[in-house]
């Protein structure tokens, strides 16, 4: 507080004496809070609209399928005993219809503030800091301080707004008002902790990139260890190692318990305040782990664009090979618990029977796992493929574009990293989940090709998407980054909560994972596959075409 | 009067790059000193260390006679920096971007910047990504020279400019040093500090070589000779406080310390001077010298 006192005496404009006592390390953070909104305007208005969009379109849809009261117990029952439900989406409190609601939407729309969180901070400080920006500003009237706590209370405030939204539009449905508020409390929430966990990791690399994959490495293993500790009877202990998992826990229409928002409350404040201590003692550019020096000649078979995207993006192929292996490892060594929790009611073995046994019942799981590592290899792919616009509008590509490099020759090493990225995460997944399940239940061999199989499928799909992507690179250059995450952002919503949309089936078709045959447990079936793949290369080609003829930026 | 930057045995290493190896700078109030030093000799560490934006490693740093480091917020309303690459926000305009800078040090004056705007032919309402390099300089310029802070701190800020350009920047420097402002410029572009400074700062491989008025400066170097003789010279090469001779037949060219300029003179006399010219040292020279040396 005494450097808020500080900024409070601070005498204004230029040209003035000093103060005498030690001089405000937030000065200058209101206008630059300005700033990042000014900036993120159009991002933060369209992030939230599908966060409390996502929320109000199941909201509507659960209230017209769920009815009756009986109707909302069978649902509940059947989340309960089904374990990939609970590893998708949490657990469900009650079977109120604003439990059910959070159940299906919930996650989504917390997951979706953390990465608000996580992109809004990291922009505006490790983001600026290596373009050189913050040097600019740093040399104003701009305490140590405020970069960081301006790009945290933006997004801190932009989350109160989201969840305040959710609030509202929950009450509007007629929801109770208390359960709907810790409901906007969750979403906030989650989103104030990853926001203060990537202003952390700001501090700790020099690069925006390796800090932004920090942060979500971060939120990929809170989701990972609740969706077991959720699902493995045996484990529940690890949902409250994940922050996903207290949130969870704050169980808004059954009773909210506030003491966890607290605890969220409490670790941002914590995370933030360190970030702020590492903010201060260090120097500007530079991080607190090391960096090492790059070596002194270009290795030999560094001759060509492919060899040059090679060498620019293979660690992170590897970070994203790793933490594919590391999920389908830990979500293919529960699938064996899945069934052990369910107790033996009628309801219960109906369930199952209906599911096809419990054979069916693992298979489902599996399925359901394989088709979500999927889309987010599809979010590789479109990284990947956006990566064009980006080396051409920073003029990385105008020095090799000027040499005897071919336009389509240079951009088609990006899309065979991409797509070439896409099938090495998807058999990573494939032989993991494999092995994993394989071993746990003494059938590696037969786990192992199956489920490479299985995952493998899910390639032609992701492939569509990053076609996409190409094609928005040759036609429409300027909405390449934007329309192709939002491609992605799509594709999920409709893999995860499509069914409950009360979508029609012709809306549902829109994503390619919906015509992947469902494995396994399925048919192999080649022809939709083939489809898929013939799309994704008709796609690429126009894009490719349309860049070949269009002017660069 | 106190100075306006004092710096004295400044240290600073990266890992095991030495940057600054005990650099001294002193600027002192009213004046326009030029900071020269080939690249990577340690300019831009020096000013980031004096603008708090990295700590010193060694020695001390005063900027208005205060630690830069802990006091950077207070101390930069009292100047306004121009770094050497300028990154802008892509999606801001130059216009926004200047009254933004001028906000976070406090103010600006908008007669000043509307004839810097017209001075250096700025359209402020260009996005910031269509501007070329040297248009991403002007904004930065602009709202440095447009402050009115008592301390400019510019680093080779002429980079992307174009002559014209660089000529309008001369002379914004000469009315901010009437106007009782203090400049540090950095740059090696030599013409640009002959023309507008009165002291100079050399400094290589993180440490001063030299520094004082560009007369005294002047004085401690060599004068480029060079003649057309009848015979060609004898023992020239063997004086002290020649170098750099050439000798072509009859054409004779080299450099020489002021005090051997007699012993030279004579020599070449002795042999018959068809034609000679001779000329101060350029601080092209000064600088080569100061950095092709050993130290």
């Amino acid at each position: 507080m005494t450097t808020l006192a500080a900024a409070r005496q601070q005498p204004g404009g230029p040209g003035r004496g000093p103060a005498r006592r030690g001089p405000s390390r937030l000065a200058g953070a209101g206008p630059l809070i300005s700033l990042a909104l000014r900036r993120d305007r159009l991002f933060l208005v369209l992030w939230g609209y599908v966060i409390v969009g996502g929320l109000a379109s199941t909201t509507y849809s659960f209230r017209h399928l769920y009815i009756t009261g009986a109707q909302r117990a069978s649902l509940a029952l059947s989340i309960r005993n089904n374990p990939s439900f609970l590893a998708l989406s949490g657990p469900v409190y009650g079977h109120s219809l604003g439990s059910l609601i959070i159940w299906k939407a919930g996650l989504f729309c917390a997951v979706g503030a953390a990465l608000l969180g996580i992109f809004a901070v990291v922009r505006h400080t490790r983001g600026d800091e290596e373009a050189g920006r913050l040097e600019l500003l740093g040399a104003t009237a701009v305490g140590r301080y405020a970069p960081m706590a301006a790009s945290v209370a933006e997004s801190f405030g932009a989350c109160v707004l989201i969840g305040v939204a959710i609030a509202v539009v929950q009450v509007l449905f007629g929801l109770p008002a208390a359960g709907s508020l810790a409901l906007g409390a969750v979403v906030a929430l989650t989103g104030w902790m990853f926001a203060a966990v990537a202003a952390v990791c700001a501090q700790l690399t020099e690069s925006a990139r390796t800090a932004r994959g920090m942060a979500i490495a971060v939120l990929g293993l809170a989701y990972l260890l609740r969706a077991v500790g959720d699902s493995a009877a045996s484990l529940p202990w690890l949902s409250w190692v994940s922050p996903l998992g207290w949130v969870e826990r704050i169980q808004p229409y059954a009773g909210p318990r506030w003491w966890l928002a607290g605890l969220c409350v409490g670790v941002s404040a914590a995370l933030a305040g360190l970030a702020a201590l590492l903010a201060g003692r260090r120097d500007l550019g530079e991080g607190w782990l090391p960096s090492r020096p790059g070596r002194a000649q270009g290795p030999a078979w560094l001759r060509g664009p492919l060899t040059l995207a090679w060498r620019l993006q293979r660690w992170g192929l590897l970070g994203w090979a790793l933490g594919f292996a590391v999920c389908a490892l830990v979500l293919g060594a529960a699938a064996k618990d899945i069934g052990s929790s369910l107790n033996s009611s009628p309801q219960t073995r109906d369930v199952i029977v209906r599911m096809g046994g419990h054979a069916g019942l693992v298979d489902a799981y599996l399925a359901i796992e394989l088709a979500l590592l999927g889309v987010v290899a599809a979010a590789y792919g479109v990284a990947t493929a956006v990566r064009l616009r980006s080396e051409e509008t920073e003029q990385r590509a105008e020095p090799l574009l000027a040499g005897p490099v071919g336009r389509i020759r240079w951009a088609v090493a990006e899309v065979v990293l991409a797509a070439g990225g896409i099938v090495l995460l998807m058999a990573v997944a494939g032989l993991a989940t494999g092995l994993a399940y394989g071993l746990s239940t003494g059938d590696a061999g037969g786990q192992l090709g199956r489920l490479l199989v299985a995952a493998l499928a899910q390639v032609p799909a992701a492939w569509v998407l990053t076609g996409l992507a190409v094609a928005l690179f040759g036609l429409v250059p300027r909405l390449t980054i934007p329309a192709g995450w939002t491609l992605v952002g799509v594709a999920a919503l409709l893999t995860l909560l499509g069914p409950s949309l009360r979508l029609s089936q012709w809306a549902l078709d829109l994503t390619p994972f919906a015509h992947v045959p469902k494995l396994p447990g399925g048919d192999v079936t080649a022809v939709p596959l083939l489809w898929l793949t013939a799309v994704a290369v008709a796609l690429t080609a126009a894009g490719l075409a349309a860049f070949r003829r269009r002017d660069l930026t | 009067m106190s100075a306006v930057i004092e710096v004295t045995g400044l240290r600073k290493s990266f890992g095991r790059t030495r940057a600054l190896d005990g650099l001294d700078l002193t600027v002192v109030p009213g004046e326009v000193q030029g900071f020269l030093g080939p690249n990577g000799a340690g300019k831009t560490t020096t000013i980031r260390v004096l603008l708090g934006l990295i700590r010193a490693g060694g020695g001390t740093a005063r900027l208005f006679g205060e630690d830069p480091w802990s006091m950077a917020t207070t101390l930069h309303r009292r100047l306004a920096y121009v770094p050497g690459d300028v990154t802008l926000w892509p999606n801001l305009s130059g216009g926004e971007v200047i009254d933004l800078l001028a906000r976070l040090r406090g103010g600006l004056d908008e007669k000043r910047k509307a004839v810097l705007l017209e001075k250096f032919e700025l359209d402020p309402a260009k996005k910031s990504r269509a501007y070329s390099k040297g248009n991403r300089q002007k904004v930065a310029l602009i709202a440095a020279l447009s402050s009115g802070a008592e301390l400019l701190i510019l680093d080779e800020p002429t980079a992307g400019l174009d002559p014209l350009m660089e000529a309008a920047f001369r002379e914004c420097v000469v009315e901010e040093r009437q106007a009782g402002r203090t400049v540090l410029l950095s740059s090696h572009i030599l013409s640009e500090v002959e023309a507008v400074c009165d002291r100079v700062t050399i400094i290589r491989a993180g440490r001063t070589v030299d520094s004082g008025a560009l007369a005294d400066l002047r004085h401690l170097s060599r004068t480029s000779v060079r003649a057309e003789l009848d015979h060609p010279p004898g023992g020239l090469d063997r004086l002290p406080g020649v170098h750099d001779l050439d000798v072509a037949g009859t054409r004779v060219s080299c450099q020489v310390d002021n005090s051997a300029l007699d012993e030279v003179l004579v020599r070449l006399t002795r042999a018959g001077v068809r034609s000679l010219v001779s000329q101060p040292p350029t601080l092209e020279e000064l600088f080569l010298r100061h950095y092709t040396d050993q130290p």
